[in-house]
């Protein structure tokens, strides 16, 4: 209604405005505008910016919809001067004009299209109608056609339903011949042997017997085959028990009695128990080998034949199996596990019953290779079989064996170092029978490290091929660390350098203290021998071990200088030992000659005693025999008149000072006060003292000993006047030729000094030998 | 705790007898029998006052010859018997004599100095231990625990059982043994054992240590080569019946069982030379003494075969007392934790030294660690070789050495040791 209203009034115009019934109508006239205006999208503010320009309802202007000529002349007329309103007329006139023209130019223009679109319209008028009477034709043929494909359908379908059921029946009557002839085919299939092709048509027709059985014709036919699959079967398992044929025929016919759907579980215990008896055949054999006399064939030919027939074997059962039994799952693998561990575990017990005997011979390399061998076959079954452990027991096995060879080495190099002593004992004590010198005591320890030094390399030698590159156990890592650090350099190398210590020490507690148990030269040998592996050897065996067995092992191991301080100690203690048992010879040698003696009715000296000569000269030979083997030492300066040195005791005022004091008994302590004040100067004597490694050190403890055993049993006694002088002439020719051994005369002069001095206070009639008598004795002597 | 410096006497003579007076118990009193060839031997009764450290002594003659072995009897202060050299045509030959003091010596101690210069008293003979047939008496040993009539003299290789009666004015050979064997054989010690009732007696010949039955004069035990050189002294645990030790030449201390005599129970080897002598203190058997001719007296702690083992005798009661003890005496700084083994092996040779040794006690009684064996002591007094060491009778702390040079030193136990055994 509001469109309505607005399109009346343009109608109306400008005129009409001022009329009476509508004089308050612009009000509701411009609301509908707004309203339209709404409508039409334009915005308010569009339309209350227009009264700013012109105005569109304004009827002066010239291109507004509302112009109203009258009322634009009139404005003109009013407003505008002459001039203005020609100027007006002319440019109005002017305008005209050329919209007249443009018209015009308009019209030419598409009055040809015009033309041309009412002739094509024409055209297709005409073009039309020919269509459309073809079109009519095609319907009606259209029409025909239908007609006669119906009948034609009509006429088929009867025939085609007889075809189709026809073409159902052949096929029915084919499966059934085939049904029929299966007994048959059947028979001659197993009679044929084609196990394979029976068991397919068995499969086949199973499940329609299956299905049918309901049926008496089916159910014979059904019957009849069972009685043959049974027949089958039961050749099958004739064949598979049997068991003559290989393994893969073993597993062909597994293969086909279940695809008979016999039960798996029966068949894999049969399966398993049928390869157990050919494994078993093998471990028999190789046991045979084993046998009670000693082994034919060596320890490596022993392996390769259980690596080839053993191990090949359940290889094979193992494959066969996990291939044929894969349907029965874990349980299954457990079996062919608990299966594998079993008849592993035999084998392993027959290999190490093979490896013992091979204990005892020495043959390191081919002992490796076997071992090797053994090791790279079981690898094999253990990737096929992870479950049964084989590869981790045949390491085992190798490293048991690897250990026990080092114990082996280890108690070798122990009897071959025995083996050395007894040699050097032998050595020492032919010489004297043949009454040539042997070999020297340098000479016997140069042999007895040489050999002892190419024992240990030759073992080392035979160990190493344990860690060899191209022994397959040799990258595990008991081979890499604690093989080589526990193994051969703690308990080879080490525990052999302490037991050498061992048996060394041993010798210095026997039992008989005598020291007729151990030869002293042997004492002494060894004693040289361990010094010298304190110097050198040790360092040079540990060298040798750490570069040949890189040791990376973490594990501590002992230090050189640990074992290099053990070897010290023992020959130290070997050669105080060695001191001692000197020392006693000629202690007892003395004490003897002293105890046995009646002192008191002895005849004036003309001689050294022979005894004193015997020591003189066993201290010489002792010297020579430890001059073999250590350094001289230092000794103490000397005087040049050492030899020459008088015996003074009897000839000096010392002598006086001390026997004077006794012929008035005094206050006490006088006596002694003089030989008190000259011990207060010297030192302290002490006589089992520890010894250095150099030939005086020890002759002065052995002189030591000997002196002050002397002195003891001279105390024991009562001397005559001439059992003193007898002494006096004694001392002093031990004091002529023992200076030379010592490292400080003095203590040769002050033991000397002291014998004699006690065999005086022993004497109720000291009367002393004039010195220069006693040197002439003792020169003639 | 600073210890007292040990007492030297020095005689004129050579000497290597030594023993307490055994029968008495108040005064520290030892007898020193000496060897001279040429003059009168005499016998030095030595008594030591222990309050002001101070020395007395008497003399008495012994005409007989020079003395080589003394021994008290147990049971009368008054007598003793000694073993002497006779010399008679060119031979020597060794006797053994019972004597009586004179009496008026007996009680000790108020002699006045200016008598030892008047003219030596001498001993009254008792008796002579039989002739000299049986050849020369090497030791005399007294009944320990009997009533003085009971001795066994030790001649060559024979064993001779005396019964001493009318006072020991008559000795009368009760019964003897020898030993056969071939060679030369020759007693050279023996000592009587304190238990069993005073029925056995072991002797020393060569290496050998044998034990005897009194009453039936046979052989009991036999240990064969108990030392690798000559036995030289023996001596029984006063506390353990079967335990002995014995020394010798090979410079060895060994203890034995005698049940048991294939192997020692346990050796000391701290002499450097041969070890003259061997006694267990005859209260405390962990303390043992030992002479040596390396002039060196050794004290040692023997608790690991002692009858007082650690532990035994002192509980924690003992212990937590003895400890504010040790607090209350104001000991200094306590030593720390510090191995338990700390005897200095030469703490003898200075009595300063002894302080340190007073330490290691103070610190053995703190920590509960049971004591290891070791050496307390070594006494270095001497300058010549000592053949005799002995405890005083009176006082189980207290001991004397007798060194060849005649120097006789009286020591005693560390007092640390000593409140360490004490308390």
């Amino acid at each position: 209604m509001a469109a309505a209203t607005a399109g009346r009034g343009p109608g109306c115009g400008p005129g009409d405005s001022p009329e009476g019934p509508e004089a308050e109508a612009p009000e509701r006239r411009r609301k509908a505008h707004g309203m339209l205006k709404l409508y039409y999208g334009l915005s308010e503010v569009e339309a209350a910016g227009r009264p700013a320009g012109p105005d569109p309802l304004d009827p002066t202007d010239l291109n507004g919809a509302h112009f109203d000529p009258e009322v634009y002349l009139d404005k003109l007329r009013r407003e505008c001067p002459l001039a203005q309103l020609m100027d007006s007329e002319t440019d109005m006139v002017r305008q005209i004009r050329a919209l007249d023209s443009d018209m015009q130019t308009l019209v030419y223009e598409n009055y040809n299209k015009f033309i041309s679109a009412t002739d094509t319209i024409r055209k297709m008028k005409n073009d039309f109608r020919k269509m459309e009477d073809e079109m009519d034709r095609l319907a009606t043929n259209m029409a025909v056609i239908t007609d006669f494909s119906a009948r034609i359908s009509a006429t088929l379908q009867d025939r085609h339903e007889r075809i189709t059921k026809l073409a159902g029946v052949h096929a029915l009557l084919r499966k059934l011949q085939f049904l029929f002839e299966l007994p048959s085919r059947l028979t001659k299939c197993v009679e044929l042997g084609a196990y394979g092709q029976a068991v397919r048509y068995q499969g086949r027709a199973r499940a329609v017997l299956q299905q049918y059985q309901h049926l008496p014709s089916f159910r014979a036919i059904q019957d009849d085959c069972q009685v043959i699959t049974a027949r089958l079967a039961q050749q099958l398992r004739q064949r598979f028990r049997e068991g003559g044929s290989g393994a893969p025929e073993q597993a062909e016919c597994v293969e086909l009695l279940l695809a008979l759907g016999e039960p798996a579980e029966e068949l894999c215990e049969e399966f398993l128990a049928h390869g157990r008896a050919r494994l078993e055949e093998e471990l028999r054999s190789l046991e045979a080998e084993l046998g009670p006399s000693p082994p034919a064939p060596d320890v490596l030919e022993f392996t390769d034949r259980g690596g080839s027939g053993f191990v090949g074997g359940l290889c094979q059962v193992a494959a066969a199996y996990q291939e044929l039994f894969a349907a029965q799952g874990p349980a299954g693998a457990e079996k062919l596990a608990a299966f594998a561990r079993e008849l592993g575990s035999r084998y392993f017990a027959l290999v190490e019953r093979r490896l013992a005997q091979e204990q005892g011979g020495s043959d390191n390399s081919l002992l490796v290779r076997a071992l090797d061998r053994f090791h790279r076959r079981l690898r094999a079954p253990g990737a096929l079989l992870a479950a049964a452990g084989l590869a981790e027991a045949a390491t085992e096995i190798v490293e048991r064996v690897a250990r026990e060879r080092l114990g082996q080495h280890l108690q070798g190099l122990q009897s071959a170092f025995l083996g050395c002593l007894t040699d050097v004992r032998q050595a020492l004590a032919a010489p004297r029978v043949a009454g040539k010198e042997g070999p020297g005591l340098a000479e016997l320890l140069a042999n007895v490290a040489s050999s002892t030094l190419s024992h240990i390399k030759a073992s080392l030698a035979s160990v190493h091929l344990f860690t060899a590159k191209e022994v397959s156990f040799s990258n595990k890592p008991y081979f890499r660390g604690e093989f080589c650090s526990q193994g051969v350099r703690e308990s080879l190398i080490v525990g052999f350098i302490r037991s050498m210590c061992q048996t060394a020490q041993n010798f210095c507690e026997s039992p008989g203290e005598k020291g007729g148990a151990t030869p002293p030269a042997l004492l002494l040998l060894l004693s040289r021998l361990c010094l010298d592996y304190e110097t050198a050897t040790i360092s040079y065996i540990l060298t040798l071990t750490d570069e040949q067995f890189l040791v990376q092992d973490q594990s501590p191991v002992t230090p050189v200088s640990t074992l290099c301080a053990e070897a010290r100690e023992t020959a130290r203690r070997l050669l105080t030992h060695y001191v001692k048992v000197q020392g006693l010879v000629i202690s007892q040698m003395l004490r003897k000659s002293v105890e046995t003696r009646d002192w008191l009715s002895t005849l004036e000296p003309r001689n050294v005693r022979a005894v004193m000569k015997r020591v003189v000269e066993d201290t010489t030979a002792i010297d020579v025999q430890v001059g073999l083997l250590y350094e001289e030492g230092v000794r103490k300066a000397q005087s040049s008149d050492s030899s020459k040195r008088t015996f003074s005791v009897y000839s000096s005022s010392r002598q006086q000072g001390r026997y004077a004091p006794s012929y008035t008994p005094s206050a006490p302590m006088d006596t002694n006060l003089l030989s008190n004040i000259q011990k207060l100067f010297s030192e302290r004597i002490d006589v089992f003292s520890p010894v250095e490694f150099n030939k005086v050190s020890v002759l002065t403890g052995i002189i030591k000993i000997s002196l002050k055993t002397l002195l003891e049993c001279v105390r024991l006694r009562t001397f005559g006047r001439f059992g003193l002088q007898q002494v006096q002439v004694d001392c002093h020719f031990l004091q002529l030729y023992l200076w030379r051994f010592v490292a400080d005369e003095e203590l040769v002069h002050l033991l000397l000094d002291e014998v004699v001095a006690s065999a005086a206070l022993r004497c109720p009639d000291p009367v002393p030998m004039e010195p220069s008598v006693v040197e002439v004795i003792c020169e003639r002597g | 705790m600073e210890d007292d410096a040990p007492v030297i006497y020095g005689l004129e003579f050579q000497a290597r007898a030594l023993t307490p007076q055994t029968a008495e118990t108040d005064a520290i009193r030892f007898l020193v029998g000496t060897q001279s060839l040429k003059y009168d031997n005499q016998i030095h009764i030595i008594d030591f006052d222990d309050e002001n450290n101070i020395i007395n002594k008497n003399v008495l003659l012994h005409q007989a010859g020079e003395i080589w072995h003394i021994s008290a009897s147990p049971a009368d202060k008054g007598v003793l018997a000694t073993c002497y050299n006779k010399t008679a045509d060119g031979k020597v030959v060794t006797c053994a004599a019972v004597w009586r003091m004179p009496a008026e010596l007996e009680p000790g101690g108020h002699e006045s100095p200016e008598d030892a210069a008047s003219p030596a008293h001498a001993l009254e003979l008792l008796c002579h231990l039989g002739p000299a047939a049986h050849g020369s008496t090497a030791c005399v040993a007294w009944e320990p625990a009997g009533d003085g009539k009971r001795v066994i003299s030790l001649a060559d290789n024979h064993i001779l059982l005396w019964d001493l009666q009318e006072s020991s004015s008559q000795a009368v050979l009760a019964s003897s043994a020898s030993l056969e064997g071939k060679g030369q054989l020759k007693f050279t010690t023996g000592r009587w054992s304190p238990h069993h009732n005073c029925t056995q007696v072991a002797t020393a010949n060569d290496t050998a240590v044998r034990g005897w039955d009194t009453r039936t004069m046979s052989q009991i035990y036999c240990i064969e080569s108990a030392h690798g050189q000559l036995v030289r002294d023996l001596d029984f645990n006063p506390n353990k019946q079967y335990y002995l030790a014995s020394c010798g030449d090979d410079c060895r201390v060994k203890f034995w069982d005698t049940r048991n005599v294939t192997e020692p129970v346990k050796t000391l080897e701290e002499h450097s030379h041969w070890v003259w002598g061997v006694r267990y203190n005859h209260s405390h058997d962990q303390l043992v003494l030992t002479g040596s001719s390396d002039s060196r007296v050794i004290l040692s702690n023997m608790v690991s075969i002692s009858s007082e083992p650690f532990g035994h005798l002192v509980d924690d009661d003992d212990l937590s007392e003895q400890e504010e003890r040790c607090q209350g005496e104001d000991l200094g700084p306590r030593p720390g934790p510090a191995p338990p083994h700390c005897f200095p092996r030469d703490a003898g040779r200075h009595a300063g030294n002894l302080a340190d040794c007073s330490h290691g006690f103070t610190m053995l009684a703190e920590s509960q660690e049971p004591p290891q064996d070791s050496v307390i002591a070594t006494y270095e007094e001497h300058e010549d070789s000592v053949y005799a060491v002995d405890w005083s009778s009176a006082d189980p702390w207290l001991f004397a050495s007798l060194s060849y040079d005649g120097r006789l030193v009286i020591n005693r136990v560390p007092r640390a040791l000593k409140y360490h055994i004490l308390l």
